[in-house]
């Protein structure tokens, strides 16, 4: 009974792997075989010409994808560090102390994964006008906050709700100063959800397409922006070797967090273990 | 070699009215063991944290060989505070745990490594120093945390609860191994427990704290043959309590008088004798020429294998007796029994 209940289980289990991969996958196998096919119309199963064109074309210094790829780069590495410091601490707070108006902090901190992004980024972009904020970088760094925030936060309030202070006691009694009990003693505790958290953010931010196309006011093209305008107009192969650059940090951050992520880790536990 | 002094050091927690530490004072000696000794929630891990610099005191002092230390910074104090969990770091190795005082210290590396493998043999914990703290067993566990404790050569070290955790046999070991480091180091030691017996294991002196008020500071024999008060002897484990009064040396209770040996004061008292200190009056008979004997009956036997527990009536009292349990086989439930109080085994409690 016993054998057949675990066969059954590790054949459904095998079932649900193979349809994730297919769901997950199949649909990006038309973006890879685009860019490299030249023209590819219907009914043909596979392009009748290939070609190194779009590709070419990409890594072109006319093109501006390197470009865009670069400052999408930066923007996202710049929200995800300033995410990592605003997080940190307010996850602390909300994972280890009580407080009043605990439950209201918690709710402000989720309000940009609940309403919508366009509703935030319409009052915030006269904000930012009266700042001299949009068509700029460093407005959109700025406005990335608004949905990469949450992640870090809940992630790293996870974590410090399983974190144990008294190690920090310990590291004081010790002779260690605040500053080396935080680097030699906190630190360590607390990496595996500043990794889960920066990852986290780094994609929300790379994948944000409405905030950016607001507050930057089409002056900073991010990739997400400039694949868009090739898939609207009608280039499917640049689109497909744009997209397939666009898609590659995703998978890999996947990879490096895979570990992260199994479910036992207090880096996924979010406000539900506080 | 630091002589630690506590002087009325009190603590109110915040939203609190009642003090958890009411007025302490103690003075400890260089190189002495001391056990804070009371129920859990009775103010002594807060007078650890004080002393660590983990926690301010509302009022009073901590003196260091005549120096208050109260403005040092917990660093700076040269406490190191061993918590009942331990605490290793659990991401370093065993020799980076207990290199770490001396990291913070900023020893070179090869003096660490040196002292590191100095202390690890002291705790015989040879060879173990690359492993993580999390593939040692919990007994291996507190020595390293003691070893790391110990190798800053701390002015005074604090134990919280040193060996609550342990099995009954690891227990002595740890106890030795504490005691013979602490001796050998001259460290001045003040641990923290709930359990009596750890207190009087471990420790020279014993303060008992009960309801955050100091109740007695005395060598540990103390509190079983001349408890303060009914409450010290309660907690200790005393069960027999008898009231009367004393006029000349002799303790007149309602079912008999008893010879007392030290000089007591005339007036109402209550006359207290532990379990053990009862003997059991072979001889019998009914020929009563030994002072001290009172005849009661035994309303309860209890076989505890190393010991046997009497409860015997004599007029309105029951009186706990341990006795050896080859002495009382003959004794069974129903039966008069002999019981002889000796003199210098009773101690009159005033209220």
């Amino acid at each position: 009974m016993e054998r057949n209940g675990s066969l059954l289980g590790s054949s459904f289990r095998f079932l649900t792997g193979t349809v994730l991969i297919v769901w997950l996958v199949l649909p990006l196998v038309p973006l890879a075989i685009w860019s490299f096919a030249k023209g590819w119309f219907y009914p043909s199963l596979l392009p009748k010409v290939w070609s190194l064109r779009a590709w070419e074309y990409t890594f072109s210094e006319t093109s501006g994808v390197l470009d865009s790829l670069w400052l999408t780069i930066g923007i996202s590495l710049a929200a995800t560090a300033l995410s990592v410091l605003v997080g940190v601490p307010a996850g602390r707070a909300l994972g280890m102390y009580e407080f009043k108006g605990k439950s209201f902090v918690e709710l402000l901190i989720l309000a940009p994964m609940i309403v919508p992004g366009i509703a935030v980024v319409l009052g915030i972009h006269s904000i930012f006008i009266s700042m001299g904020l949009t068509n700029t970088v460093q407005g959109v760094i700025l406005v990335h906050l608004i949905p990469t925030i949450p992640y870090m936060v809940l992630v790293m309030a996870g974590i410090f709700a399983n974190y144990d202070p008294a190690y920090e006691l310990q590291a004081r009694s010790l002779g260690a100063s605040p500053l080396k009990t935080f680097w030699y003693v906190t630190l360590p505790a607390i990496m595996p959800g500043i990794i889960v958290g920066a990852l986290f953010s780094f994609l929300v931010s790379w994948s944000q397409y409405i905030l950016t196309l607001l507050i930057g006011g089409g002056r900073v093209v991010t990739l997400p922006l400039l694949l868009f305008n090739f898939a609207t107009s009608g280039r499917n192969d640049i689109t497909g070797a744009i997209g397939i650059i666009y898609i590659l940090p995703g998978i890999v951050i996947l990879l490096l967090t895979a570990k992260h992520l199994s479910g036992r880790s207090g880096a996924v536990g979010g406000f539900g273990q506080i | 070699m630091t002589h630690v002094s506590l002087q009325e050091l009190t603590k109110v927690y915040p939203g609190s009215t009642e003090p958890s530490l009411d007025k302490l004072s103690l003075e400890i000696a260089s190189g002495e063991l001391t056990a804070l000794l009371g129920p859990s929630g009775c103010g002594k891990t807060t007078t650890m944290k004080m002393i660590a610099g983990l926690l301010k005191p509302t009022d009073g002092d901590v003196v260091f060989d005549g120096r208050s230390i109260l403005q040092e910074k917990p660093e700076d104090r040269g406490v190191v505070m061993v918590f009942q969990n331990y605490l290793l770091f659990p991401y370093m190795s065993v020799a980076a745990n207990i290199g770490f005082g001396l990291k913070m210290r900023k020893v070179n590396k090869a003096e660490i490594d040196q002292r590191v493998n100095d202390m690890l043999d002291l705790v015989k914990l040879p060879d173990l120093g690359s492993r993580r703290p999390s593939e040692l067993s919990g007994g291996q566990q507190q020595r390293v945390a003691l070893a790391r404790a110990l190798i800053v050569q701390p002015k005074v070290l604090l134990l919280d609860e040193p060996l609550s955790n342990l099995d009954a046999h690891l227990r002595f070991e740890m106890r030795d191994l504490i005691r013979n480091l602490q001796q050998d180091m001259g460290i001045t030691t003040i641990f923290v427990t709930h359990d009596q017996e750890e207190a009087v294991v471990l420790a020279d002196k014993v303060a008992l704290i009960l309801d955050g008020r100091l109740k007695q500071y005395d060598v540990s024999s103390a509190f079983y043959s001349r408890p303060i008060d009914k409450a010290t002897a309660l907690f200790f484990g005393g069960q027999n309590f008898i009231a009367g009064e004393v006029s000349n040396g002799v303790f007149a209770s309602s079912f008999g008088q008893f010879q007392l040996s030290e000089q007591t004061d005339n007036g109402a008292g209550t006359l207290t004798i532990r379990p053990e200190n009862i003997r059991i009056d072979t001889a019998g008979g009914a020929t009563n020429t030994i002072s001290n004997k009172v005849v009661a009956t035994i309303v309860e036997k209890i076989y505890m294998g190393t010991q046997t527990r009497l409860q015997c009536q004599v007029g309105d009292t029951v009186l706990q007796v341990i006795a050896n349990p080859n002495d009382v086989l003959e004794h069974t439930v129903g039966n008069d029994i002999s019981l002889i109080l000796p003199a210098q085994a009773l101690w009159v409690l005033r209220s």
